[in-house]
């Protein structure tokens, strides 16, 4: 069989980028997270929450070290794999890549030191501070990353002189119409991946009689940030297709699977799109649906994939993407609104519900993904919108070489995987051992989730 | 500003080159000590190996962002570059990735899975150290010779990565007579000892190697002027490495004064080294085939990068040292309270 390079440097490049996604996906979050847990103890000298920053610190700390080197991994995929990008576009994207090197990564990865190890060795408000800048570090990661990816789609200030992109203004680079939907979107998504994180492993922790007060405290943490969270992550998801429909309409007719341009569209529950014959197998809809979400009006008319011929993205991966993250997405607000109502009732989860939080304890990681698939897949056939085509920037390395490295870092990226997933569990089931066997009078910071050298 | 200092499309690109090279070398000293510890985690028992990692574990992270901003600044500053690079190296790169991915989990993972896992982990944090700086070695050697392959270059290549590796550990043993004491600390200062044979036999057989398998570096080092005004280094490098063994021969002192001495002098070393190999390439940034001109991104994108790093380089240096400064004195057991 040949292999194609540019699909194997394509594969690998989507590989690398979902492995990193999932761990800043949490830091960002879980940085504010502790940050709250801190204060809350500062505040009210209640142990309970210094238990629970140091259970979640672990968690960080392997979150974080995990978020790195994936990063850097994909710090060097750009030359490796993609070395048309920078040539084509590198007077903007090479700034904006700097800054985040220069104001975000040694903030955090200087900081993450103190924070991690310094507390016996700095006073309660310079680690306090240390917290706080290490979580304004990984967020200021996440708002360069995303300008530079929403630039690639909604492409702004900028002109071409001899084939090569040249900023004219910056402040339409940055402020680019679709980045204030991205950022957002995408701090809730990890504010909501860390929520159910958090609340998952707190009840396991319940579901094996592991009840301490630093345990509810994380719980109710967690259920109540995604009951907060969820609302507001499906109002914006709403903005955010509008403002796609406006800069990306081909994407908008790939998610709705609409073959047509035509008014009154359906809204597809779900169907098996055909891109041999050009529509739907198996539809599910709602009549006027999509015209009402997309247009405000039954009767509107909406762009279809015929307007496209030739230049939309595969129509199957960005519609069933969409439908795993939509899904998820009412799934959370469901489990998370019954949870915070059982929870204020009654004080206390019930053994159903404390098994459903377990079962979403990496919902966040799903919706996440899929959501990127949806946004990245969309935008094929182009890498920046209008400007670059993805083929254009593919290296000529050659096949076996991308194959080879890819394999291994699917073989890497599986292991390291499973020991994270087992890793979390086993924490907490230490946390929970190390409780029971104490006497319940003694509730010292320091007692059994910190010990030495974890 | 642009036309402040002359041509900008000719002062930037100079700018930028020194900006990466220092980036570089901060980054070949920084994770070179904290490489050098993880392979020397093979030759010691447990209790050695958490005191070892303890004296590296709150740096490492901020140590291996300098690797960030050097590929970056090459990324940003020499797109051209940075393509050519990166794709002629495709294996070693890939190979050292994985090895600083290995290398940098390690460290959680020791720490948080269970007693009798704890072993296969430092068992990886060894091997991705080692990975990691033999595939630098590797790439350097292959950078060296051109980005050519040929047995030669192979061949230098190979010994290039051996002599890298044996300067990482070296400096790793000197970070650890900062950082440790008693049995561990005379241990260290052994270990240092034995790996300055290493460096002194490989600097001299890179330098000798290096004119013999690439004329244009002949070219370079041998014609006068060059020699006389290149003649330092070498002399310096001889110097250094003398001070060094007979340093190494009386460590570890009374009062623990000078177990700062050895880290200092591998710190010169590699700065001299490194300007050596600067030299030989300057103008180039692709070897013989792209100067730093030719491969320059746009002069108004690089004047935004380089007030950004003008005001931003300092305080990282600064918060950089405040970090050392809390994390001073020997290493006790690392806790996260
Ligand atoms: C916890 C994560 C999560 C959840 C529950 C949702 N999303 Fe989402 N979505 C993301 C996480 C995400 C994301 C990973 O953050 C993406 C990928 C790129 C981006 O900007 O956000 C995304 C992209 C994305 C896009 C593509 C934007 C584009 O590139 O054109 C749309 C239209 C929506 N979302 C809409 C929704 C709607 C209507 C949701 C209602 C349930 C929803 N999302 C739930
Ligand atoms: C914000 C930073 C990001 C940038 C700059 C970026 C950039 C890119 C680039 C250059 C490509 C190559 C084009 C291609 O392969 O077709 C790509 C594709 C892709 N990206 Fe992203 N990406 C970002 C974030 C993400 C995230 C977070 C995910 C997933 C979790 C993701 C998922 C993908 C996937 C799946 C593809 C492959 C699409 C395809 O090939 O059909 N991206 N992106
Ligand atoms: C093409 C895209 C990307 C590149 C080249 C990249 C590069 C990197 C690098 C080099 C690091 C390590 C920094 C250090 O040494 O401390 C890192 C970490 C990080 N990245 Fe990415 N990244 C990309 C995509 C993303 C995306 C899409 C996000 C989130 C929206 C993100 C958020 C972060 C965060 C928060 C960290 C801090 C470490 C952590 O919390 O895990 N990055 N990234």
């Amino acid at each position: 069989m040949e292999l194609d390079p540019v699909l194997l440097a394509r594969v690998q490049f989507a590989a690398n980028i979902t492995f990193h996604i999932l761990f800043p996906t949490i830091t960002i979050a879980l940085g504010w997270i502790l940050l709250f847990f801190k204060l809350s103890y500062n505040r009210s000298d209640d142990l309970k929450w210094m238990d629970a920053y140091h259970f979640w610190v672990k968690i960080f700390a392997l979150s974080f070290a995990l978020g790195v080197v994936s990063g850097i991994t994909m710090s060097f995929q750009f030359g490796t794999n993609w070395p048309g990008f920078m040539e084509r576009v590198g007077n903007i994207a090479g700034p904006l890549l700097a800054y985040e090197i220069l104001t975000a990564f040694f903030l955090e990865a200087v900081f993450l030191g103190i924070m991690l190890f310094g507390f016996r060795r700095v006073s309660n408000r310079v680690h306090t501070l240390a917290t706080v800048l290490v979580a304004v570090g990984t967020t200021l990661s996440a708002f360069w990353i995303l300008v530079l990816n929403s630039w690639m789609h909604t492409p702004v200030g900028f002109e071409m002189r001899d084939g090569v992109a040249h900023a004219t203004d910056w402040l339409a680079i940055v402020f680019n119409p679709s980045m204030p939907y991205r950022l957002t979107h995408m701090l809730l998504a990890s504010g909501l991946t860390a929520a159910f994180l958090i609340a998952g492993v707190s009840s396991y922790r319940w579901l094996r009689g592991d009840r301490s007060p630093s345990v509810m405290a994380a719980l109710r943490t967690g259920v109540v940030l995604a009951a907060i969270l969820i609302p507001a992550q499906i109002v914006v998801g709403d903005l955010h297709g509008l403002n796609t429909l406006e800069h990306q309409p081909q994407k908008i007719a790939a998610i709705e699977a609409n073959w047509q341009t035509r008014p009154a569209v359906p809204l597809v529950l779900f169907a098996l799109p055909d891109e041999q014959a050009r529509s739907n197998a198996f539809e599910v809809a709602i009549p006027y649906g999509a015209s009402l979400i997309l247009t405000h009006d039954p009767n509107g008319v909406v762009p279809g994939l015929d307007a496209f011929e030739g230049s939309h993205p595969p129509v199957a991966p960005v519609f069933f993407a969409f439908r795993v993250m939509v899904g998820i997405g009412i799934t959370m607000l469901l489990l998370s609104w019954a949870g915070g109502w059982v929870l204020w009732r009654r004080g206390d989860l019930t053994p159903w519900l404390a098994r459903a939080f377990v079962g979403m304890t990496f919902a966040g990681w799903g919706a996440t993904i899929a959501g990127w698939y949806v946004t990245e897949i969309g935008r094929q056939p182009w890498l920046v919108s209008g400007v670059l085509r993805t083929a254009e920037a593919a290296s000529a390395v050659p096949a076996p070489f991308i194959g080879l490295s890819l394999a291994l870092y699917l073989v890497v990226y599986a292991v390291l995987l499973a020991a994270y997933v087992s890793v979390i569990f086993h924490l907490a089931r230490k946390a929970g051992d190390a409780v029971v066997r104490l006497p319940k009078a003694a509730p010292s910071p320091s007692v059994p989730s910190m010990v030495a050298a974890e | 500003m642009l036309t402040a200092f002359g041509d900008p499309a000719v002062w930037l690109p100079v700018a930028f080159a020194g900006l990466m090279g220092l980036a570089i070398l901060v980054y070949v000293v920084l994770d070179g000590y904290d490489l050098g510890v993880g392979m020397l985690l093979a030759g010691v028992g447990e209790a050695d190996r958490d005191r070892m990692i303890a004296a590296i574990g709150p740096f490492w992270d901020a140590n291996e962002t300098w690797l960030v901003l050097a590929v970056g600044l090459l990324l940003v500053a020499f797109p051209l570059a940075h393509g050519v690079i990166l794709g002629a190296l495709y294996l070693p790169v890939a190979v050292m990735l994985i090895g600083l991915i290995v290398r940098g989990v390690a460290f959680e993972f020791r720490a948080k899975v269970r007693p009798e896992r704890k072993a296969a982990w430092d068992w990886a944090f060894f091997a991705g150290s080692l990975a990691t700086a033999l595939a630098q070695g590797c790439m350097l050697g292959l950078y060296v010779m051109g980005l050519e392959i040929t047995p030669a270059t192979v061949a230098f290549s190979a010994l290039t990565a051996v002599c890298l590796a044996a300067g990482y550990v070296f400096i790793g043993a000197c970070w650890l007579i900062i950082k440790t004491d008693g049995d561990l600390q005379r241990r260290s200062v052994r270990w240092a000892r034995r790996c300055l044979v290493f460096i002194a036999l490989g600097l001299g057989s890179v330098s000798v190697a290096s004119p013999l398998v690439s004329p244009r570096i002949f070219e370079k080092w041998f014609s006068l002027p060059e020699i006389v005004l290149l003649a330092p280094l070498p002399i310096a490098s001889v110097v250094t490495i003398g001070l060094l063994w007979i340093a190494l021969k009386n460590l570890p002192d009374h009062q623990d004064r000078w177990a700062w001495l050895p880290f200092f002098g591998a710190v010169t070393v590699f700065a001299l080294a490194f300007t050596g190999l600067a030299y030989s390439f300057y103008p180039y940034v692709v070897p013989d085939r792209l100067t730093i001109y030719d491969a320059a991104s746009a002069p108004e994108s690089l004047l935004i990068i380089l007030i950004g790093a003008l005001l931003v380089v300092p305080v990282i240096i600064t918060y950089s040292l405040i970090a050392y400064r809390i994390f001073r004195g020997k290493a006790t057991v690392l806790r996260y309270d």
